[in-house]
C-alpha cells in the first residue's frame, strides 16, 4: 500500500472513530432491543428439527442425478518435487473407469484467488490444480479417476503408479525457522502492537512471569465429509456444496474455470458442520473439471484421509507470554509474541494476539505473530483463529502470576480490567465480564479451591481453574436481503447465508417474525444459495449481526413501500418508516398501536399479490467507533489420576456476555458445543505431522482423537443477556466464543489439581506421570 | 441379493465390495444412514440389524442377504416421529444434523441392551437382570457415536427422558 494510501485509511480510521454515534450503523439502538416478550430470546426449537432427525435434511452428497459418476482422488507422497512418471494404463483398463484424469489431461484452470486475498475469494492455497508436475505438499492430489460406482473408482485408484523426482521440501519447524520469518498480516494489518517500551517495563517491574506454551496443529473434523455432487448444463456450472461460503464459492469457482459469476450456481441447504473447514480445497474444482472433462456428473466425497490430507486445519503455535505486574497486580507489561507456521500457498497467520489487545489494561504492550512456511497442506481458519490458541497461553500466564504473587486469579482479572480499550482507546460498546466473574464464582463454588496439590479423592487429585473467553464482534461487508410479503399474510426472507448447525434458519425466523408481526409459521428463510441477495459468509461468528442489519435494511424498505400503498385511505396515512412497526400481521403506529392496518388489508385496496423489498446493511463502520468484544467466564473442575495421569472433567461452567441471546436453546448448544471443542484441544487434540516427511500420521477419527459422550460432563453455560445497545438486535454472535478460554481453564485445574504445569497442548497423561 | 429393509423386500444385485452403507445410500437412496468415516470411527452410519446396532459401513451389503435392516427412515418420519426423535428436537441433541440418525438409531439399540441386562464399564452390578437408564450409562454406550458439533448433553437428556420412565415403568411392572 502506498504512503498516500496508508494516511487516507489512517484519517478515515479516525474520522469514524471521532463520528457522532447517530452517524454510525447501531448509533440508534436496534428497536428490537426494546421486545421483551416476544420470539427474541424464546427457546425455540430448531424449524428444520423434524427433517434432521428422520435423515430427510439432503446434504451435498445426497441429491442423486442421472448418469452420475463416482471421482477418488490419488494424493502425492512427497512434500516437494515433480512427478517423473505417471502410470494410469491399469486403472484406465480396470472395470467401470470413466476417466483418469492427471495433469496431463486436465482442463487449464486459473489457480484459486486464495482466501482473503480479494473480497470473495474462497481458496484454500493458490498452487495450480492438477495443471503441472510440482508437487507443493505431502498428500497433494496428483490424480483423479471416475468410475460408474465407488468401489470401482477407488480400486482404479489403487492401481495409479507415480514415481516422484524429489526436490527440498521444508517440513521442520526449526528448518523453517532458520530460513527466517516474516510478520503476519491479518486482515490488511501486521500482527504487531509495540507500545511504551514493554520489555523495559517488565524488567523493571516488581513481579512477573515470562513463559512458552505450544499449541498443536488441529483438525475440524466436521462428521460430514467434504463433499459435493457437480455438473455442467452447457457453459453453466451447477454445484451441490458442503460450504460455508456459497457466494464466495460460486465467484472463485467462476474465477478458476474462466466464466462470469452468474455462470455459477452453488446451493448449501445443509452443511454437516464445518468450523471453518467447509471453504472452497481443490476437491470442487477437481470433480467440476472431471465432470466437464467425462461429460457426466460427477459425485466426489473425500475420504476421512482425504480430508487431512487436502483441507488444512489450524496450525502450529509457539508463543511466548510476559506480563510484569506492581505490587497490586494492576499490569506495568503485557507481552505475547511467537511464530506460528504457514504455507508459501496461503496467508493465515494464526492471529493469537488477538485477546491480549483488548483483554487487560497495561501500561505497555509488545505483541507479535511471526510466520515461518513450511511445505505442508495449507492451514486455515478454525472455530476462534487466534482466540482459541492465544487465550491459552494469554490465561494460563496470567494464572501463573496469580500464583506467583499469591492473589486469586479472578480478583487479578478484575484489577487490570480496562475503562476503555486498552490498544486502540474506543470505548468498548458494552463489557460485562466483571459480572460474569461475580456470577460465576458464586455459582461455581470458586470459594472453595484449595492450594495446588490440596484436594484428594482416593487415587483422584482434584482441581479448580478459570480463564477468561473473548471473541470480538465481527459484521463483514456485503450483507443484503430481500423481503417478499403476500397478500395471505407469508413473509419470505431471503439471503444467501447458511446453516451448519449454529440454528440459523431458526433464530432468524424468530427475528423476522418479530419484526414484521408475524407468526413463524408465517415466515420462510431461504438460504444456502449464492443466487440469493447478499454475501454473507458463515464466519466470524457474523452470521446474526450481518442476516439482522441485512434484514433490518430491507424491513424499513418494506414499510417504506407498504406505507405508499396504503396511501391516504389508511389509518396510516401521514405516517414515516421509524413510525411504524410490525404487529399482530400489520402496521402499526409505535406509540399508538390501534392506529394499524393489516399486511393483507393494505396490500388488497392497492391490488397487489405480493410486496417485494430488497436491500444492502450499511457498512460496518460501529467495528472502527467502538470497541466490540464478547466475553466470558470460564470454570473447570478436574480429576487426576495419581496412577496413570488421566485428567477427567468433572464440571465446567461458562458465564456469557454476548449481547441478546436470540434463542436460548440454539444458543446454550452453541456455547456447550464451542467448549466441547475445547475439551478436545484440552486434552486429546492434535494433527500428528511427521517432521521428515511432511505427512500428517494420524488422518483419521481412530488416531485424532475428538471428544467422545463419555469426556463430556454436563456442561452449565449461562449468559447474562444484556443487550449491546450498538449491534442489531443487541447480539454479537456465540459460535466461537465458546471453545475460547477452555483449554486454559482446564490447564489451571490440572494445575490446582496437581501442582503441575503443563504449557504443551494437549495435555495427555505422559506430561504428568 | 435380498434384505428386509424398513419392512419392505428389497432386491438388488450389487458388487461384493460394496458395504451395507452404499447399497442404503447410493443404490436405495436412505441418505438417513451418513457416511463420517467409512472406518467404523465414528458412528454415523449406525443401523439396526435384527435389532441390534452396526456401523453399516464396516458391513458387507452381501453378508447381510436375508437380514432385517432398520434404518433412521423407518424409526418414524416428520409428522410421526419416534419419541426419540421428537426428545431430539426438545433437547436440541444436535446441530448440524449429520451424526443424528446414528446416534438415534444407537440409541434405540442401546436401550434394549439395558433391558437385556448387557452390561458395561460403567455398570456396577454385572449380574443385574436390566440396567437403569442413567446418564452415566448412556455416555459409555454411547462414546462409540462422535458427534463433533458437541451436542452430547442433549443427546443425554434426550435418552434419558425417552427411556429412563420406561425402564422404571417396567421395574414397578416386574416388582
Amino acid at each position: 500500500m502506498s504512503l498516500v494510501q496508508d494516511t487516507l485509511q489512517a484519517v478515515m480510521k479516525k474520522a469514524i472513530a471521532l463520528a457522532p454515534d447517530g452517524f454510525i450503523p447501531g448509533g440508534h439502538p436496534d428497536p428490537l432491543i426494546h421486545h421483551k416478550h416476544g420470539l427474541i430470546g424464546a427457546p425455540v426449537s430448531r424449524i428444520d428439527g423434524p427433517l434432521k432427525v428422520s435423515g430427510k435434511a439432503a446434504f451435498a452428497a445426497e441429491f442423486p442425478v442421472d448418469g452420475m459418476a463416482y471421482a477418488a482422488l490419488k494424493y502425492s507422497s512427497i512434500p516437494r518435487g515433480r512427478i517423473a512418471e505417471l502410470d494410469t494404463r491399469a486403472a484406465e483398463a480396470a472395470p467401470g473407469v470413466v476417466l483418469v484424469m492427471t495433469h496431463k489431461n486436465a482442463p487449464r484452470l486459473q489457480p484459486m484467488p486464495p482466501f482473503m486475498s480479494q473480497p470473495k475469494a474462497a481458496g484454500g492455497d493458490d498452487v495450480p490444480v492438477m495443471q503441472d508436475d510440482q508437487v507443493h505438499w505431502n498428500g497433494q492430489p496428483v490424480a483423479l479417476v471416475l468410475a460408474e460406482t465407488q468401489e470401482q473408482a477407488d480400486h482404479a485408484r489403487s492401481l495409479i503408479r507415480v514415481a516422484y523426482e524429489a526436490g527440498h521440501g521444508v517440513t521442520a519447524l526449526a528448518e523453517a525457522k532458520a530460513n527466517g520469518s516474516e510478520p503476519g498480516l491479518f486482515q490488511g494489518e501486521p500482527l504487531k502492537l509495540d507500545l511504551n517500551d514493554a520489555e523495559d517495563k517488565l524488567a523493571a517491574a516488581p513481579h512477573k512471569v515470562d513463559v512458552r506454551y505450544t499449541t498443536p496443529r488441529h483438525s475440524h473434523n466436521p462428521i460430514e465429509l467434504h463433499a459435493a455432487t457437480v455438473y455442467w448444463e452447457g457453459d453453466a456450472l451447477r454445484v451441490h456444496d458442503a460450504t460455508q461460503a456459497v457466494d464466495h464459492a460460486a465467484w472463485t469457482l467462476a474465477q478458476v474455470f474462466g466464466l462470469r459469476e452468474e455462470q455459477v450456481h452453488v446451493t448449501s441447504p445443509y452443511v454437516g458442520g464445518g468450523f471453518g473447514s467447509k471453504t472452497l480445497w481443490q476437491h470442487q474444482i477437481l470433480a467440476a473439471a472431471a465432470s466437464r472433462l467425462a461429460g457426466r456428473p460427477v459425485r466426489i466425497m473425500l475420504s476421512r484421509e482425504g480430508v487431512y490430507r487436502i483441507v488444512g486445519g489450524r496450525t502450529i503455535t509457539e508463543q511466548r507470554v510476559a506480563i510484569g505486574a506492581q505490587d497490586d497486580g494492576t499490569f506495568d507489561a503485557l507481552i505475547h509474541t511467537g511464530t506460528v507456521a504457514m504455507t508459501p500457498h496461503n496467508n493465515m497467520p494464526e492471529p493469537f494476539i488477538l485477546p491480549a489487545r483488548s483483554a487487560y489494561a497495561s501500561r505497555s504492550f509488545l505483541l507479535d505473530v511471526e510466520t515461518v512456511k513450511l511445505n505442508m497442506v495449507a492451514n486455515t481458519f478454525m472455530r476462534a483463529p487466534g482466540e482459541s490458541v492465544g487465550t491459552f497461553g494469554l490465561e494460563c500466564a496470567v494464572d501463573e502470576l496469580a500464583h506467583a504473587m499469591n492473589i486469586d486469579p479472578i480478583e487479578l482479572r478484575i484489577r487490570n480490567e480496562p475503562e476503555k480499550d486498552p490498544t486502540t482507546g474506543l470505548p468498548f460498546s458494552s463489557r460485562l465480564i466483571v459480572e460474569a466473574w461475580r456470577r460465576g464464582a458464586e455459582r461455581f463454588g470458586w470459594s472453595k479451591r484449595g492450594a495446588p496439590g490440596a484436594r484428594r479423592e482416593g487415587e483422584w487429585l482434584v482441581g479448580l481453574g478459570c480463564a477468561t473467553a473473548t471473541y470480538p464482534y465481527y459484521r463483514m461487508p456485503g450483507g443484503a436481503a430481500r423481503i417478499t410479503l403476500t397478500r395471505d399474510g407469508r413473509a419470505t426472507i431471503s439471503i444467501s447465508a447458511h446453516e451448519m448447525g449454529m440454528g440459523t434458519s431458526t433464530a432468524q425466523t424468530q427475528v423476522a417474525a418479530e419484526r414484521l408481526g408475524l407468526t413463524m409459521e408465517q415466515v420462510t428463510f431461504a438460504y444456502g444459495d449464492n443466487t440469493l441477495p447478499g454475501v454473507v459468509l458463515a464466519g466470524g461468528s457474523q452470521q446474526t449481526a450481518a442476516i439482522g442489519a441485512a434484514v433490518s435494511a430491507a424491513q424499513r424498505q418494506l414499510f417504506e413501500t407498504l406505507l405508499q400503498l396504503a396511501g391516504n385511505d389508511s389509518p396510516l396515512a401521514g405516517l414515516k418508516p421509524d413510525e411504524v412497526g410490525g404487529s399482530d400481521g400489520g402496521l402499526g403506529k409505535l406509540d399508538e398501536p390501534q392506529i394499524f392496518e393489516s399486511y393483507a388489508s393494505i396490500l388488497q385496496r392497492a391490488q397487489r399479490e405480493s410486496v417485494t423489498a430488497e436491500a444492502e446493511a450499511p457498512p460496518p463502520l460501529e467495528l472502527q467507533h467502538w470497541s466490540m468484544h464478547s466475553h466470558g467466564a470460564m470454570f473447570c473442575e478436574v480429576r487426576v489420576s495419581t496412577v496413570t495421569g488421566e485428567v477427567r472433567v468433572n464440571r465446567f461452567l461458562g458465564v456469557f456476555d454476548c449481547g441478546r441471546i436470540i434463542n436460548a436453546k440454539t444458543a446454550r448448544s452453541q456455547f456447550r458445543g464451542g467448549i466441547v471443542m475445547g475439551l478436545g484441544l484440552a486434552l486429546m487434540e492434535e494433527t500428528q505431522f511427521d517432521e521428515r516427511s511432511g505427512r500428517i500420521m494420524n488422518p483419521s477419527l481412530a488416531e485424532y482423537h475428538v471428544p467422545v459422550h463419555l469426556d463430556v460432563p454436563e456442561i452449565d453455560a449461562i449468559w447474562l443477556d444484556e443487550p449491546d445497545p450498538h449491534t442489531p438486535m443487541g447480539a454479537r454472535g456465540v459460535g466461537e466464543i465458546g471453545i475460547t478460554g477452555v483449554g486454559a481453564a482446564v490447564a489451571n485445574a490440572v494445575f490446582n489439581a496437581t501442582g503441575k504445569r503443563v504449557r504443551d497442548l494437549p495435555i495427555t497423561l505422559d506430561k504428568l506421570l | 441379493m435380498r434384505w428386509t429393509i424398513n419392512g419392505a423386500e428389497v432386491d438388488e444385485t450389487v458388487d461384493v465390495r460394496t458395504s451395507l452403507l452404499d447399497l442404503l445410500r447410493e443404490r436405495l437412496h436412505l441418505f438417513g444412514a451418513k457416511k463420517g468415516c467409512d472406518q467404523g470411527a465414528c458412528g454415523a452410519c449406525t443401523v439396526l440389524v435384527d435389532g441390534r446396532r452396526i456401523n453399516s459401513c464396516l458391513a458387507l451389503a452381501v453378508q447381510y442377504q436375508g437380514r432385517e435392516i432398520v434404518t433412521i427412515e423407518g424409526l418414524g418420519a416428520p409428522g410421526a416421529l419416534h419419541p426419540l426423535q421428537k426428545a431430539f428436537v426438545e433437547h436440541d441433541g444436535f446441530q448440524c444434523g449429520y451424526c443424528t440418525p446414528g446416534q438415534i438409531c444407537s440409541a434405540v439399540a442401546m436401550a434394549s441392551e439395558l433391558r437385556d441386562g448387557a452390561p458395561s464399564y460403567v455398570t456396577e452390578d454385572l449380574t443385574a437382570e436390566t440396567i437403569d437408564v442413567t446418564p452415566e450409562e448412556v455416555r459409555e454406550r454411547m462414546s462409540g457415536n462422535l458427534c463433533r458439533c458437541g451436542a452430547y448433553n442433549g443427546i443425554v437428556d434426550a435418552l434419558t427422558e425417552t427411556y429412563a420412565p420406561a425402564a422404571e415403568a417396567d421395574k414397578r411392572e416386574a416388582a
